[in-house]
């Protein structure tokens, strides 16, 4: 990748990070944790890798974008802001009554969102459907799923790449957002899931792991599962819960967080000097 | 629409004719899919399924198969699935509540073996709750298909209706009712037999036993009058309305759960529309358990024997 295209995608991730965190303190408290982790992955996809049309959101060749851990919603709505799918200024109709912009993915509400999450291990099936019957379909198109790793405790999940590895879905992609906890704390202390690498390889899934925090090698693993083929691809995300500020990543319990003015303006200020540090 | 009703079965197995429907849809309609859970040999498609690539077979993992078709229906599919009624309903209850209805992907759920027509596997695989779950999930279609000219018409309906909807029907024979071909409008009750002292509303394998009580029940100088009600939701107000202020006497018939069924639909009409004394033949509130139909049918109370006990029952309420 080339700086000048590296140091976008950063900022990208960086603004997706702020705009979020707008939508959130707006509403006073949300998914804060795990929209952070996402982020650089959700600059990379909307960066580089996938194609889409803001002014056609529901253009029949559209590459899909499934986030199972639904609640990483204010993640997908902030770059899907930034890109143009909607005003920047409804960020701030979060969660509020009437809002197109519920907790959870809804695709009957959000411009852009193609798929309703929430209930953990949903998005899996669906995006394994969405694949094949994109396939049978002859388009070239390809199915993203974000899937968080707290989730995988969920028994749905593995029917999903079960189901997706037997139909040789070569054109999905899962990206698992290992940032090591869950709601209730630590996935080695609620339930271990071993090693994610080995368990996909296991399910048939070609699966790399990456430094979920750097776009380089976010976007190097993307560019491989580019080639398509007999098998589902998995690309194991190594990131940090609540990635970009340091005291949410320094909080144990940041699943979901506060975010009143005092916070919102300190955090949004770490993020506008790392910015600013970027653009020069 | 034609009633042929005679008493005797239709020589044909509903699992025949859902496999011959479902394969008819399927072959005529690009945007039509398939799926099953490992139970393709019993919705009668195994055959078949081998000449399309939209017939999918998800292996025995039902909820990925209500998620899988929902994201068929995202890339522009008609998905039609399959299982035993209980994995169909209750097993894949939060997949099919929120990948499917609540996201607003249409799916249509086929259950076999509704209520005792679960025979031989017994308790574990006798849904009787299927109906009630599937009433509570809004805007879902409920049919409880009287027999095999009824099941082909309700499925090529449901092609075309949106949210989900949800058939419950046996494998084996059922006594038949409609002459082929008929077509059957979703919505609407379809009187089988008219009477004047009491309603019998019944549904799925509960109307042959339904019209034999009426024809006992003649004999001995009481007309009853008897409804298909095969959509379960909507159900049809109207039908019931009119048909309880006729005979003041109403009898609800179901191979199901007494709570959250038919008996439910029709008493909600009643008390908002014309109060009139109901009673009620179904499962009391029970587990199923192994036996033969016919055995089950006694066990659980679900013979003719008792709709004419219980016509007479409300007969001595009804002022």
């Amino acid at each position: 990748m080339e700086i000048q295209e590296r140091k976008s995608i950063e900022a990208f991730a960086l603004k997706i990070r702020m705009a979020a965190l707008e939508a959130i303190h707006s509403i006073g408290s949300g998914h804060v944790g795990g929209v952070m982790s996402i982020s650089d992955t959700m600059a990379v996809l909307y960066g580089r890798e996938m194609r889409f049309n803001p002014a056609d959101p529901k253009w029949a060749d559209r590459d899909y974008l499934v986030v199972s851990k639904g609640h990483a919603g204010p993640a997908v709505y902030a770059t899907l802001a930034l890109k143009g799918f909607f005003p920047y200024e409804e960020l701030k109709t979060l969660n509020r009554g009437g809002t197109r912009l519920p907790s959870h993915c809804d695709r009957n509400k959000t411009p852009g969102i193609d798929v309703t999450t929430g209930s953990l291990g949903q998005g899996t099936s669906q995006a394994a459907g969405l694949a094949l019957g994109n396939k049978l379909k002859g388009r070239k198109n390809r199915v993203f799923l974000i899937v968080g790793d707290g989730e995988m405790d969920e028994g749905q999940c593995w029917e999903s790449f079960l189901f997706a590895s037997a139909k040789k879905l070569g054109n999905l992609v899962v990206l698992i957002d290992w940032n090591k906890r869950q709601l209730d704390g630590y996935l080695d202390e609620v339930l271990p899931m071993g090693d994610f690498v080995a368990k996909m390889e296991a399910f048939g899934f070609d699966t790399v792991k990456v430094d979920g925090g750097n776009v380089e090698e976010i976007a190097a693993a993307l560019e491989r599962t580019r080639a398509g083929g007999d098998k589902p691809y998995a690309i194991v995300l190594d990131t940090v819960k609540g990635h970009g500020v340091d005291e949410i990543e320094n909080t144990a319990m940041n699943h979901s967080m506060p975010v009143n003015d005092e916070r919102f303006e300190r955090w949004t200020a770490e993020l506008k000097a790392k910015l600013d540090a970027l653009e020069g | 629409m034609k009633i042929v009703y005679n008493g005797e079965l239709d020589p044909r197995l509903c699992k025949d004719v859902l496999g011959a429907t479902i394969a008819e849809i399927v072959d005529n309609d690009p945007n039509a899919i398939f799926l099953d859970a490992d139970l393709m040999s019993c919705s009668g498609t195994l055959k078949w399924s081998k000449t399309t690539d939209r017939a999918i077979d998800c292996g025995i993992a039902e909820s990925n198969m209500a998620g899988v078709a929902a994201g068929l229906a995202v890339a522009g599919f008609k998905p039609i699935i399959h299982s035993f009624g209980t994995f169909a309903s209750r097993r894949i209850y939060d997949q099919i509540f929120l990948s499917g209805g609540y996201a607003k992907n249409d799916i249509t759920v086929i259950g076999t073996d509704p209520g005792v027509a679960a025979t031989m596997n017994g308790g574990t695989h006798m849904p009787f709750e299927d109906v009630a779950l599937y009433n509570a999930l809004p805007g879902a279609t409920v049919i409880d298909a009287s027999d095999p000219a009824c099941l082909k018409s309700v499925l090529k309906q449901c092609q075309n209706r949106p949210g989900i909807k949800y058939i419950r029907v046996g494998r084996k024979q059922y006594a038949r009712i409609y002459e082929d071909g008929s077509e059957l409008p979703i919505g609407k009750a379809v009187t089988l037999k008219e009477g004047t002292d009491a309603v019998i509303f019944a549904a799925g394998l509960m109307l042959n036993e339904a019209m034999k009580a009426a024809a006992s029940l003649e004999a001995q100088g009481i007309s009853a009058a008897v409804l298909d009600c095969f959509t379960i939701k909507p159900i049809d107000a109207d039908a019931v309305e009119a048909w309880a202020k006729k005979t003041g006497a109403v009898v609800v018939a179901e191979n199901a759960n007494r709570h959250g069924g038919l008996y439910d639909m029709i008493l909600e009409v009643l008390a908002e529309r014309c109060p009139t004394p109901a009673a009620v033949v179904a499962v009391e509130d029970e587990f199923g358990e192994v036996g033969t139909q016919g055995y089950l049918m006694e066990r659980f109370g679900l013979t003719a024997a008792h709709i004419e006990a219980q016509v007479k029952a409300v007969l001595a309420r009804k002022k």
